[in-house]
């Protein structure tokens, strides 16, 4: 027996080390644990079966897959190239039209500011693969309605093609725009207005306070903007696969696609360019860090109620009047009602007489007639619902532990639960592949495996909702509970949950609405019997069956709208309200 | 120098959210922020705008800065008509030539202290704008007078909050402007730094010959740096004066009130003699001064500043008018001096006096006050 047992049994036999060991097991640590151990499953168990995946080979490690994926083809180096460029165009894009209108908004008495908040909504309940349809609707060179309507008449010539990298860039730009606005309002509205005044006390023209003062002031929610716009566009999937089909216009994301479609399946290259785009994703977010670690001294929000003082246009008010209509026309308005039209035609065409006199609801009739829609409608709302639960009550917790506790291991839980945020939904879908075909779990085929997609994917966002919800709560009344004798769930169930019970609920039903509309983490591993409605839209699009697909999308703008609607109704910011 | 007449300001007082719910015939609700008030400043005054939050104040400042729009009312520095609502004349604020130092500093975050100051004058048109070496003079000037000549270098958010309001009054000196505006400058200092900035703002004032107007507030802050304070309340202005006037002779209970602190006494006049008043104040009889002519029946209210009141355990001599006794029921040190609370009858009086007079509780005390001391403002 060595002394070291000796000490041991010594130890486990005294009161205090059983004291410890009780300690140790209170319902709070159980918990920690069981928040720890799920959200780590979800947010590292892909990323280590996708590296793990992509580098082994031969029995060992090997780089045979990036040799696959980028050696010998000239292909991959003019899809990066077209990557970065579709991503820095939209991104430039979105960023300039975002802050632009979120400076009309706030700043400036133009006239129809209310119009920009109606098509803040647009990117929740017009999904990127109904905006790219409805683009291609508008757009395509023979048929598109601005080509046929407009530039043939006029020019004799077809102007508009949709299928070019500027038309990509164009889609994906005015998709991303209205969340550029919504955070470029947030920046505007959380500066001190006393700022600009200052300026404008100091002699300064509006001009000179736009470019000298407030511009430079919102810096550091430009930065943030600005490369969340790139990784967004870098990781989207609907606009650039659904366009650049047409011509061959390949990106990451749409190269991970078709390189699962074709056989033989290399699942090893598809992780290369997967693990490439994460690569680029990361180093925009360090970057983007790098590039705000002053953003603290910016600091001009001083919690103070502000009542902006607004410009004055003058005599360019109606021309800003004009072009915040001329944008929700072209962003909203236009994409929105082809796709009526289009859900009302047997084969899509232009408006014509005859066109006219043959729409009907058919393709709704023929779209629901099939079990098959009925069972996606019902696997999304179940979907959406379950990850919104899931993810509400697992991050709540998080948060808490996040925001108000000591506990060791916090900033791991924090870090963990905002990875997914930097990871494509394609690659989510690729990595969940890799898990799910190795282990014998009983997940692939089955609904769970979406539910783990579309729950990891929400974690970042239900953390956010949840955390700012716990951190407006004062110390204190947890405090005092607890000097009231209550324990710490009680504490948690009676005091915590309650108070922060609003946020939570808003961010509930945010993550119900993007995951019924999910398609880019779901297009990989969905199995037949198992389609969700953005699924079903997208087996439309490959059949070539247009009509019914827009019929499809009706419906599925109706819920989401319906959705945000009854969200804003509860309280929940979703977007963002006038005067909120 | 400054003159302001009639001047109107409303805000809209509806609910953002209720607006435009249209249909109901209700009309528009707006809320008066500044009712109808008038002054006119004379060259190198420091005119004070004082009153309790919400009374307009703030509103009448940023109305002479032109950063709102009034809805009526004149505003004019010497012959330029900055807003003349009849003839549609609203000059914007940066023509207006003026220097304002924010309560927030409005300091910019992204620029080092000299590139602050300097801006004002980088920001004039091509023709005026003076040269690179003139900008660096002047810049330099400014820094030097309000003692921030060390710091010309330095990122303006490392400094204190000391020093960026002298940064921010040293901005709006640069251009030398014809009329300082200050809208409570001091309220975001801790109480010491406060007390010195208001020395170094007076002293800046007195040596620069600024006209300035002044939102405050803090009645002692408006004491000591004003030659005129205007009192306001729920919007209008309700009296104009010296600090000494406003103190020691409140127009109204308001302004008493307002203004330090005070015993009200209600009562009713029995007569006049010599311009001093007899009333009835239920504790007895007193003599008082009145600011404006009152008749034998007119009921009073009176206001009796604690420090006047002397307080002796010993009678005062049979001469001194305004005499009675009662007892303390209360005392509190309070560093500086103490004050006692004494009964009289139903009534109580706190009377402040110096730290070295010290009465127990319970103790009977004889207490007086001059008559001059004794104000009589209006009942209402």
């Amino acid at each position: 027996m060595t002394g070291l047992d000796v000490t041991a049994r010594g130890l486990a036999g005294s009161p205090a080390f059983l004291l410890g060991l009780r300690r140790l097991f209170t319902p709070r640590n159980a918990f920690v644990a069981v928040v720890l151990a799920v959200i780590g499953y979800l947010a590292a168990v892909p990323l280590v079966y996708l590296l793990v995946g992509t580098f082994s080979g031969d029995g060992g490690f090997s780089l045979s897959a990036f040799g696959r994926a980028y050696g010998g083809n000239a292909q991959a180096g003019q899809m990066m190239v077209n990557s970065l460029v579709f991503s820095l165009g939209s991104g430039a894009l979105a960023l300039v039209v975002g802050t632009a209108l979120a400076y009309v908004q706030v700043r400036t008495d133009a006239p129809f500011k209310g119009l920009l908040f109606a098509a803040s909504m647009v990117p929740l309940i017009v999904p990127g693969v109904l905006y790219a349809t409805a683009w291609i609707f508008l757009g395509d060179p023979q048929i598109g309605l601005l080509n046929t309507l407009v530039s043939q008449p006029l020019l004799g010539t077809s102007l508009v093609d949709i299928y070019t990298l500027p038309g990509m860039i164009w889609v994906e730009g005015t998709h991303m725009a209205p969340l550029a606005f919504l955070l470029m309002v947030g920046a505007f509205r959380a500066m001190d207005p006393s700022l600009e005044e200052s300026a404008a006390m100091s002699g300064a023209r509006p001009l000179t306070v736009l470019l000298r003062v407030t511009l430079p002031l919102v810096r550091p929610a430009l930065i943030a903007a600005g490369l969340l716009m790139f990784v967004r566009s870098l990781e989207s999937f609907e606009v650039p696969t659904l366009l650049g089909l047409n011509k061959g216009i390949y990106v990451f994301t749409s190269r991970i696609y078709f390189e699962l479609r074709s056989y033989p399946i290399d699942y090893g290259a598809a992780g290369a360019y997967a693990l490439s785009l994460l690569a680029i994703a990361v180093a925009g977010v360090l970057l983007s860090n790098y590039m705000n670690r002053n953003a603290r001294s910016y600091q001009t929000i001083s919690g103070k109620a502000f009542r902006p003082r607004t410009v004055e246009l003058g005599g360019a008010r109606r021309w800003v009047g004009g072009a915040t209509v001329l944008y929700f026309l072209l962003a909203v308005v236009l994409p929105v009602v082809v796709l009526v039209y289009a859900s009302l035609l047997k084969y899509y065409r232009g408006p014509s007489l005859e066109a006219l006199r043959e729409m009907s609801l058919d393709n709704y009739r023929e779209a629901f007639a099939s079990a098959n829609a009925v069972t996606a409608l019902r696997n999304s709302l179940i979907l959406a619902i379950g990850a919104a639960t899931l993810v509400m009550f697992i991050t709540s917790v998080a948060s808490w532990l996040v925001v108000r506790t000591k506990v060791p291991g916090r900033r791991l839980i924090d870090a963990l639960s905002f990875t997914p945020l930097v990871i494509p939904g394609l690659v989510l879908g690729l990595s969940l592949l890799f898990v799910y075909l190795r282990t014998p779990l009983p997940v692939y085929g089955t609904l769970l495996i979406l539910l783990i997609a579309f729950s990891t994917k929400n974690i970042p966002y239900g953390m956010q909702y949840a955390s700012s919800s716990m951190r407006q709560i004062s110390m204190e009344l947890e405090e005092s509970a607890t000097v009231f004798g209550a324990s710490w769930w009680t504490t948690f169930r009676r005091v915590l949950l309650p108070l922060a019970s609003s946020g939570i609920l808003a961010g509930w039903v945010y993550i119900v609405i993007v995951s019924f509309r999910e398609l880019s983490s779901a297009i990989l591993i969905y199995s037949p019997g198992n389609e969700v409605i953005s699924i079903l839209i997208w087996q439309q699009f490959e059949n070539g069956s247009f009509t019914v697909l827009a019929a499809i999308g009706v419906v599925m703008i109706a819920i989401l709208t319906a959705l945000v609607l009854l969200a804003n109704r509860l309280g929940a910011r979703v977007g963002l309200q006038q005067g909120a | 120098m400054l003159t302001v007449t009639d001047l109107v300001k409303t805000f809209d007082g509806t609910p953002a959210k209720k607006r435009g719910a249209g249909g109901d015939d209700q009309p528009e609700q707006r809320v008066l922020a500044v009712d109808g008030n008038s002054f006119t400043l004379e060259p190198g005054e420091m005119f004070t705008l004082l009153g309790p939050s919400g009374c307009g104040k703030t509103t009448t400042l940023r109305c002479i800065a032109g950063l709102e729009r009034p809805d009526g009312g004149q505003i004019s520095v010497g012959e330029k008509v900055f807003f003349d609502s009849s003839r549609r004349v609203n000059v914007p604020p940066q023509d207006r030539g003026l220097g304002m130092v924010f309560q927030s500093y409005a300091i910019w975050p992204h620029l080092t202290v000299f590139k602050n100051v300097a801006f004002p004058l980088e920001a004039m048109s091509r023709r005026t704008r003076p040269d690179r070496e003139e900008i660096r003079r002047r810049v330099t000037e400014a820094l030097e007078a309000t003692e921030l000549g060390a710091y010309v270098d330095r990122s303006a958010t490392a400094l204190s909050g000391g020093q960026q309001q002298r940064l921010a009054l040293a901005r709006a000196l640069v251009v030398r402007p014809s009329l300082m505006l200050l809208d409570e400058p001091l309220s975001n200092l801790d109480a010491k730094l406060r007390e010195t900035m208001r020395f170094e703002l007076k002293r800046l004032q007195r040596e620069l010959g600024l006209t300035s107007v002044y939102v405050t507030h803090d009645q002692t802050e408006a004491l000591a740096l004003s030659s005129r304070v205007a009192v306001m309340n729920a919007g209008k202005i309700v009296q104009i004066g010296k600090p000494r006037e406003i103190y020691e002779q409140p127009a109204s209970r308001f302004v008493a009130d307002f203004i330090g602190a005070t015993n009200f006494v209600s009562g009713s006049v029995l007569e006049s003699r010599d311009g001093r008043y007899r009333v009835d104040a239920g504790i007895g009889e007193l003599w008082a001064t009145a600011t404006r002519p009152l008749v034998a029946g007119d009921q009073v209210v009176l206001s009796l500043r604690p420090e006047t009141i002397a307080l002796s355990t010993e009678p005062f001599g049979p001469a001194t008018p305004n005499q009675w006794s009662g007892e303390v029921v209360n005392r509190a040190f309070l560093g500086d001096s103490v004050d006692h609370v004494v009964r009289i009858g139903t009534r109580e009086l706190r009377n402040r006096s110096n730290p070295a007079q010290s009465i127990a509780e319970g103790t009977r005390v004889h207490l007086c006050i001059p008559p001059e001391n004794i104000t009589i403002v209006p009942a209402a």
